[in-house]
């Protein structure tokens, strides 16, 4: 297939499309091959998918609208985009539901054929927007997608019902055209994805090319435009979701640490697909269990993990809700416990299919009693595989639960990634108890599960099996070093410092807080976990605008990294940007006694990076 | 592999005293594990017992063993994780019936149904003992206790029509007052592959005392407690004088064997398939004061959970060899960048 040389072909920096259809219309997929197709070429690129709680809403209604947003840019880019350069409608309902994202200027591609009157009812269209004029701040290309995709099918037999079904892959060609993505890839990928189905295969086939020659044959765009790669630190590189990466990044801990991985969940929303993919890994030994509860889940990763495996549980808050008591059962029993929890929209069921940022306290203090736990923020899709190794250092080193808190949009997000040299990561050695380590007053050898390690204050971690080791531990306070159940004042206080000051102690192998530092800076800009892309951007832009701006984000939130204090008091101001209503903000205030300022949003999407520049702008930008 | 060492019931106690209230069922319940473990064949370092809240929960610290006294009604999920993945082990788990059917009753029937390997010990004594005299899910119709003061409202409970619902392969019943016999039951549950459910009539003789007493007194025994025998005609009595029948509506029935004949008797089978006949055994007696079976209701065998998790591993790895990391990396589109 020739590309387009008929027209011009321009040089783009940048571009942000949003494909929008129908639930039903297969936006995710449309969306997730372009931006496969635009790796491929070497572009840097961040996606955003969008989509609904419902499986199917009522079709055509606002409610069940898709989108999938994706930024692809011949440079280093760090968020989907704030605003969409392109917009692919498939009907009114995407329409009406993602104009409001779309500045005036950008290009609206639409479905033509969608835009009859039914539609433009159901979607709460009184007049047509393609006639009515209101669209006239836009380049409105109108496309009939559904009628010749299935024109297209026509002649390969396929009824013009399922034909409809293909008009995505319609729209994927055309933009794949306007964009000059190679079309090899995409064809190879339906015939794989397909292959059990010939007639679909075909179909999509077919839709796809009319699509891309209707671009380079309908006199209706006037160029098409190159976006060309981005310079990567050279390398291998694939693409990669969070979901995704923290399930590789288990299998790699698992491996360092030489445990079997136990994995117990339960389905919830957004972090099923980690169960997903690590049930379909059964030669790397990964056991997994879809337990009855969210409860069961964590409560056979405690028992594997007694049992010396690699425990995992993966969740969302609801389910965070209900493993509380047994992450508790885990500080007590001084276990290690990896409770992955992605993040999304609450209080209660809130919005499963959208981000947020506010599990923090709850992973913080969402237990009773003193139980501290380590808590491990990936800023990044790609880094989700390093936050998991972490995690499960921590965990194993420590013989502690270790949270780590993922989010919706960093789960589903994808973005390149430089694949790790396996080989250069380093080993987790999870040092079972052997032997005996005390000797009674008569010469009885004993083993003590509670005498603590010197440097980590870490205790033996013993599971069944080796003789001369038996021991019962439990919920119940105990006593120092034996273990024995106790209800001794002073004894549960030195427990509760124990127990603390071993968390606490983790800050000393933590690495420093790095600072994105400016000579004259007076603001400093910290985040932490997934609102790292929007604020580097809006740090980026603040900065163009000649603005002295520090920025430093968090991959560890409990405990701080020890540099911490010393630099949030560097800089006359800090400001936090987080999709909460302040909650590590808080964190910081206490511990350091710093005004830091907090910036909030709380709408299921990310910050976009203007959000951010205009938040830097009102505090430093009127002391230039 | 050494030989497994010769022991005796003082290897498998442990140093710590047993703080049950004086005269409690626990004890002889207690006893009759120690005193069996050495007849097991099994090692100490491979035993682990697991436990949830409640008196009986304090179980596992008296036992020198592995042990692990968890959360309320959260040993069989625990256990599951364990069972799974460490198929050396013998894993037992002690419960009770607030533990096993009140706050974890959902962990109780997921792991009967999937049949994980292990050995459930539910001390019923049809009342809260920890908590100091709350009724209890199996506690009866209108008891009084500290919390229901005009009588509880719930219908309670019956364990091994439970267990048989939902899918158990093992169900027994024994009762704290006969050791040889517990011995009997715990040993049959012990050697039997998948989830085995024992319940056990305990006394607490603090909240409860003699709820059972109308029938595992040494006096009512004989004529109150029906024992089940795999191949045998169902009978009971100083003289075997009494029998159970099946009625055409497919009712069990007590009766007079000399009214019926031997012949007429159910011949109990542990093993058939269908649980029904299992189950209307279990709703013989309304309560533990009218004739009640005790033994094996069910011994059926089907494919052990943690076993068959095993062997999904074992295929995956024989048809795509030891997973690779390395490949696996890079199983979706990858690019190069010079
Ligand atoms: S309260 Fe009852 S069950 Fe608990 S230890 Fe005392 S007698 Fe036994």
């Amino acid at each position: 297939m020739a590309t387009g040389t008929r027209r011009e072909t321009e040089q783009l920096e940048r571009v942000v499309v949003r494909f929008a259809g129908d639930s039903g219309d297969g936006m995710q997929l449309t969306g997730d091959r372009f931006t496969t197709s635009s790796a491929l070429v070497g572009n840097d690129l961040s996606t955003f998918p969008d989509f609904p709680a419902e499986i199917r809403a009522p079709a055509g209604t606002l409610a069940g609208v898709s989108a999938f947003q994706v930024h692809i840019a011949d440079r280093d880019i760090l968020t989907p985009g704030d605003a969409p350069d392109v917009l692919v409608a498939m009907n009114p309902a995407a329409l009406r539901a993602n104009i409001g994202l779309v500045p005036a200027g950008a290009t609206l591609i639409v479905n033509v054929d969608a835009f009859d009157e039914r539609s433009l009812a159901k979607a709460g269209y009184s007049s047509n927007p393609l006639t009515d004029n209101s669209l006239s701040a836009y380049r409105v290309y109108e496309v009939p997608m559904t009628s010749l995709t299935q024109e297209v099918c026509k002649e390969a037999g396929v009824k013009p019902r399922d034909a409809e079904r293909s008009k995505n892959f319609f729209a994927l060609g055309l933009v794949s055209w306007l964009y000059t993505r190679p079309v090899e890839p995409t064809l190879e990928w339906i015939a794989a994805r397909f292959g059990a189905n010939p007639t679909v295969a075909e179909a999509n086939t077919r839709a796809f090319r009319a699509g891309y020659h209707f671009g380079e044959t309908a006199e209706l765009f006037t160029a098409n435009y190159e976006v060309r790669p981005a310079p990567f630190e050279p390398g291998e590189y694939t693409q990669i979701t969070g979901n995704q990466a923290l399930a590789w990044g288990l299998l790699a801990a698992s491996r360092l640490a030489g445990l079997p991985l136990f994995l117990g969940s339960y389905p919830i929303t957004p972090a099923s697909d980690i169960l997903h993919e690590l049930s379909r890994r059964k030669e790397f030994g990964v056991r997994t269990f879809q337990a009855e509860d969210e409860i069961a889940g964590v409560g056979a990763a405690l028992g594997a993990a007694f049992g010396g495996c690699l425990g995992v549980t993966t969740t969302s808050g609801p389910g965070l809700d209900l493993k509380s008591e047994t992450i508790g059962l885990a500080v007590n029993l001084e276990l290690p416990l990896i409770v992955v929890d992605v993040q999304r929209g609450g209080p209660s069921t809130g919005l499963p299919t959208k981000a947020e940022q506010a599990d923090l306290l709850h992973a913080m203090y969402g237990r009773h009693g003193e139980a501290p736990v380590p808590i491990v923020a990936p800023r990044t899709p790609s880094r989700c595989f390093d936050a998991a190794i972490d995690a499960v250092r921590l965990a194993v080193t420590y013989r502690t639960p270790v949270i780590l808190l993922s989010d919706g949009y960093l789960a589903n997000g994808a973005e390149p990634w430089r694949l790790p040299d396996l080989s250069a990561l380093e080993p987790i050695d999870p040092a079972f108890a052997s032997e005996p380590n005390h000797v009674d007053p008569d010469g009885t050898p004993k083993f003590l599960p509670y005498v603590r390690d010197p440097q980590t204050l870490a205790r033996p971690w013993a599971p069944p099996g080796v003789p001369g080791l038996e021991h019962r531990i439990g919920g119940l306070e105990k006593a120092d070093l034996t273990g024995n159940v106790s209800y001794d004042p002073e004894n549960h206080e030195a427990m509760v410092r124990w127990r603390a000051n071993k968390i606490a102690g983790i800050a000393k192998t933590l690495p420093d807080v790095e600072v994105d530092h400016e000579d004259g800076a007076e603001l400093l800009v910290l985040g932490w976990g997934s609102t790292y892309g929007a604020i580097t951007a809006g740090v980026r832009r603040a900065r163009a605008r000649g603005l002295k701006v520090a920025q430093a984000h968090l991959d560890f939130v409990n405990p701080f990294p020890l540099n911490l204090g010393e630099v949030v008091r560097r800089y006359p101001k800090v400001l936090i940007p987080e999709i909460n209503l302040g909650q590590l903000s808080r964190l910081i205030r206490a511990e350091y006694l710093v005004d830091a300022q907090s910036l909030n949003k709380v709408q299921g999407v990310p910050f976009r990076a203007g959000e951010i520049e205009d938040a830097i702008v009102k505090l430093i930008g009127g002391a230039r | 592999m050494t030989a497994i060492p010769v022991t005796t019931r003082k290897d498998w106690a442990s140093d710590q005293e047993v703080r049950w209230c004086p005269g409690c069922g626990d004890y002889s319940i207690l006893a009759a594990v120690q005193m069996l473990m050495p007849e097991l064949g099994v090692r100490r370092e491979s035993t682990v017992f697991l436990s949830g809240i409640g008196c009986a929960a304090r179980f596992p610290y008296y036992m020198n063993t592995y042990g692990l006294h968890s959360i309320h009604g959260r040993a069989p999920a625990i256990a599951t994780g364990l069972a799974t993945t460490r198929p050396d082990l013998d894993v037992w788990v002690v419960t009770g019936d607030g533990d096993a059917l009140s706050i974890g009753g959902n962990h109780l029937i997921h792991a009967l149904r999937r049949n994980v390997n292990m050995t459930i010990l539910l001390f019923n004594n049809q009342i809260y003992g920890l908590t100091k005299g709350q009724y209890s899910p199996t506690s009866e119709l209108s008891k009084i206790t500290k919390s229901t003061p005009f009588g509880s409202l719930d219908t309670p409970f019956n364990p091994i029509s439970l267990a048989l619902g939902a899918e158990a392969t093992f169900v027994a019943r024994t009762h704290d007052m006969d050791r040889g016999h517990m011995q009997e039951i715990f040993r049959r549950a012990h050697d039997h592959k998948g989830a085995a459910f024992v319940e056990v009539y305990q006394n607490c003789n603090v909240y409860n005392d003699g709820a059972f007493e109308k029938i595992t007194s040494r006096d009512a025994r004989s004529s109150m407690l029906i024992p089940l025998v795999h191949g045998q005609p169902i009978r009971f009595g100083a003289e075997g004088e009494r029998g159970v029948v099946q009625r055409p509506d497919g009712r069990l029935e007590i009766v007079d064997v000399a009214e019926v004949g031997e012949d007429a008797l159910v011949v109990h089978d542990e093993t058939r398939d269908d649980p029904g006949l299992a189950f209307a055994l279990s709703r013989l007696a309304a309560g533990p004061y009218e004739p009640t079976p005790i033994g094996v209701f069910r011994a059926v065998e089907r494919p052990e959970y943690g076993e068959e998790m095993s062997r999904q591993i074992v295929r995956a790895q024989e048809r795509l060899g030891v997973g690779d990391l390395d490949a696996l990396l890079r199983s979706g589109s990858t690019w190069t960048v010079e």
